[in-house]
């Protein structure tokens, strides 16, 4: 199984729900976080102090799926996160060792 | 500041009454009329006023508590607020004991006496000095509106910082050593600055550049430079955390001052609906200042800057708004929209205090260009001073009074002069007494939860 964690503009979550719905992907976790990569933040002035603002809102995907799944779901996603600019995001993916469905200890990929 | 009923109103009114009630037996005599003439004028005079009141109150609560909460960091709102509130509260009550006596008791040159201690002699019957169409109540009850929000506009100085204790004890020496003594040599019988009952220097101050918005701004000032800068000023991110309650605070200031500036009139008469245009053409003069000198400056116009203008503007035409014609008043406040834009960002910045929402900036600075201005602009066409014989002299500048602008200068000085030394007094007593600052964990968990034990936004309650 693998953990696909995207973090992405929050202003792209809909088209990225759509997209991985379009394949079958049900679950999902979204947060809100904020934070930067490359893209540098922007300026605030307040009555003339500046601010430099670099963490800026995003929006964190994370969802697991079978090993055998795992590309259709990345390209899915940054498909659907892409708009060609810098700040559009990244996406990390990692092992997971288990999984266990609280409802009734089901184990393993059925469990997702 | 005072106007009595005129004679054409009077005629007028005589003629409607005489019209309304035709009468069925022997006409009434003009004996009988006097009476019913005075009463309409004075239940017009006094619902205008009661409701200026109410105006002047909405400025503190909600106007400036939203105006200033907005400009702080969240853990600070609350603590931001409940300093305009509480002095809703105190400043209330010791008016209410003491203070509209010691500001308005006859008394002498510089303060009142005790004679309308505990409202004695302060009742439905007007007070012929001072507003003689309205009861004694209701002038009282406007100038207690003024001595709260006053003191509440040191408190964006002091912001997130201050002990709620010291705040509160600072506010009640404040109102005492100087709020009163201001209020009586400007407007009391006697003052010496009062223009119009027997001062020595006469100085126009309609409603409040020099006793309230150069008192309170100059005050600020020592406060911030006493008090020290906030944690991690100018280094760590303190923008402000709503712009939005802000937006909805200046707003309210903006519809309260009508109440403030044209119930000064105290009558609803031709001067208050002068005062009215002129603080309107003010407010929104300074704005349009304001922004321009901060999008050539910045490159971009914002609300901030547009409703920081805005109260610039009221505050510098506040002392003016009873005396001068509707086109000065936009010359004042434009004025005052560019030059508190510099005193905002480019002062502050050469000198490095943290008056942390800008009091002084725009009540001190506003506050004294209004005054001097007001010298310049007065005119005996809209508001006259009298001389010995009680005839219409030459009032400000354009009237050929120049020496008008010597006595705002006057003026000005003395408050100033108040300001700095009796706030710097009363500073040293309240860090002797109670200790001016709160600890630095109590200023890094915030003011909310220090100092009272709650917090602005509990989203996930």
């Amino acid at each position: 199984m693998k953990k696909i964690e995207a973090i992405i503009q929050p202003f792209k979550l809909e088209e990225v729900k759509e997209a991985l719905k379009a394949i079958g992907i049900d679950g999902m976790t979204v947060t809100e976080v904020r934070g930067h990569g490359r893209q540098k933040g922007h300026k605030e002035v307040y009555r003339g102090q500046e601010y430099q603002v670099d963490l800026l809102p995003k929006m964190k995907v994370e969802m697991v799926v079978p090993d055998s799944r795992s590309e259709e779901v990345i390209s899915a996603l940054s498909t659907a996160a892409r708009t060609g600019k810098i700040g559009d995001g990244k996406i990390f993916v990692y092992e997971v060792a288990e999984a266990i469905r609280i409802r009734n200890d089901e184990r393993g990929e059925s469990a997702l | 500041m005072k106007k009595i009923l005129s004679a054409s109103s009077l005629t007028t009114l005589g003629a409607i009454s005489l019209l309304a009630q035709a009468p069925p037996a022997a006409p009434p005599t003009v004996a009988d009329l006097v009476p019913k003439i005075a009463a309409a004028q004075s239940a017009g005079d006094n619902a205008w006023m009661l409701a200026s009141c109410a105006l002047v109150l909405l400025m503190t609560g909600p106007g400036l508590a939203l105006f200033y909460g907005g400009l702080v960091r969240k853990k600070n709102v609350l603590g931001t607020m409940m300093q305009s509130f509480i002095l809703m509260v105190i400043a209330t009550i010791m008016w209410a004991l003491f203070g509209y006596s010691l500001s308005f008791g006859d008394g002498n040159a510089f303060v009142g006496d005790m004679r309308f201690a505990l409202m004695n002699g302060v009742g439905m019957e007007p007070n012929t000095d001072y507003a003689a169409t309205i009861p004694h109540l209701t002038w009282m009850a406007f100038q207690m509106m003024f001595a709260i929000i006053t003191p509440a506009l040191i408190t964006g100085a002091f912001a997130e910082r201050m002990k709620f204790s010291a705040m509160v004890l600072f506010t009640i020496l404040w109102s005492l050593l100087i709020y009163y003594p201001m209020a009586h040599m400007v407007w009391g019988k006697g003052g010496m600055l009062n223009a119009f009952l027997g001062g020595t220097v006469p100085c126009l101050d309609f409603a409040g550049g020099t006793v309230v918005h150069i008192t309170s701004g100059v005050s600020a000032l020592i406060c911030a430079v006493v008090m020290g800068k906030r944690l991690g000023y100018p280094k760590e991110s303190m923008r402000p955390h709503s712009l939005v309650l802000s937006f909805i605070g200046a707003c309210l200031l903006w519809f309260g001052w009508f109440g403030f500036n044209a119930g000064s009139a105290l009558a609803a008469n031709g001067l208050a609906s002068s005062a009215f245009v002129a603080t309107h053409f003010g407010a929104a003069a300074a704005a349009l200042g304001w922004i321009l000198a901060e999008w050539f400056q910045h490159g971009k116009p914002s609300i901030l800057g547009g409703i920081s203008g805005c109260v610039a503007g009221l505050v510098a035409i506040t002392p003016a708004s009873g005396f001068v014609k509707p086109m000065p008043a936009l010359i004042i406040g434009f004025a005052a929209g560019i030059v508190c834009y510099f005193a905002v960002v480019k002062v502050k910045a050469m000198f490095g205090y943290d008056d942390s929402l800008d009091a002084f900036g725009i009540h001190g600075i506003g506050g004294t260009l209004g005054a001097i201005l007001t010298g310049v602009f007065a005119t005996k066409e809209v508001n006259a001073l009298k001389d010995a014989a009680g005839n219409a002299i030459n009032t400000g500048w354009v009237d050929g009074n120049s020496g008008q602008v010597v006595n705002q200068l006057i003026g000005v000085a003395i408050s100033w002069g108040i300001a700095i030394v009796g706030s710097f007094v009363i500073l040293k007593i309240v860090d002797v007494v109670v200790g001016l600052r709160v600890t630095s964990e109590q200023e890094t968990m915030g003011l909310d939860l220090s100092m009272h034990g709650e917090e602005g936004y509990n989203l996930e309650a």
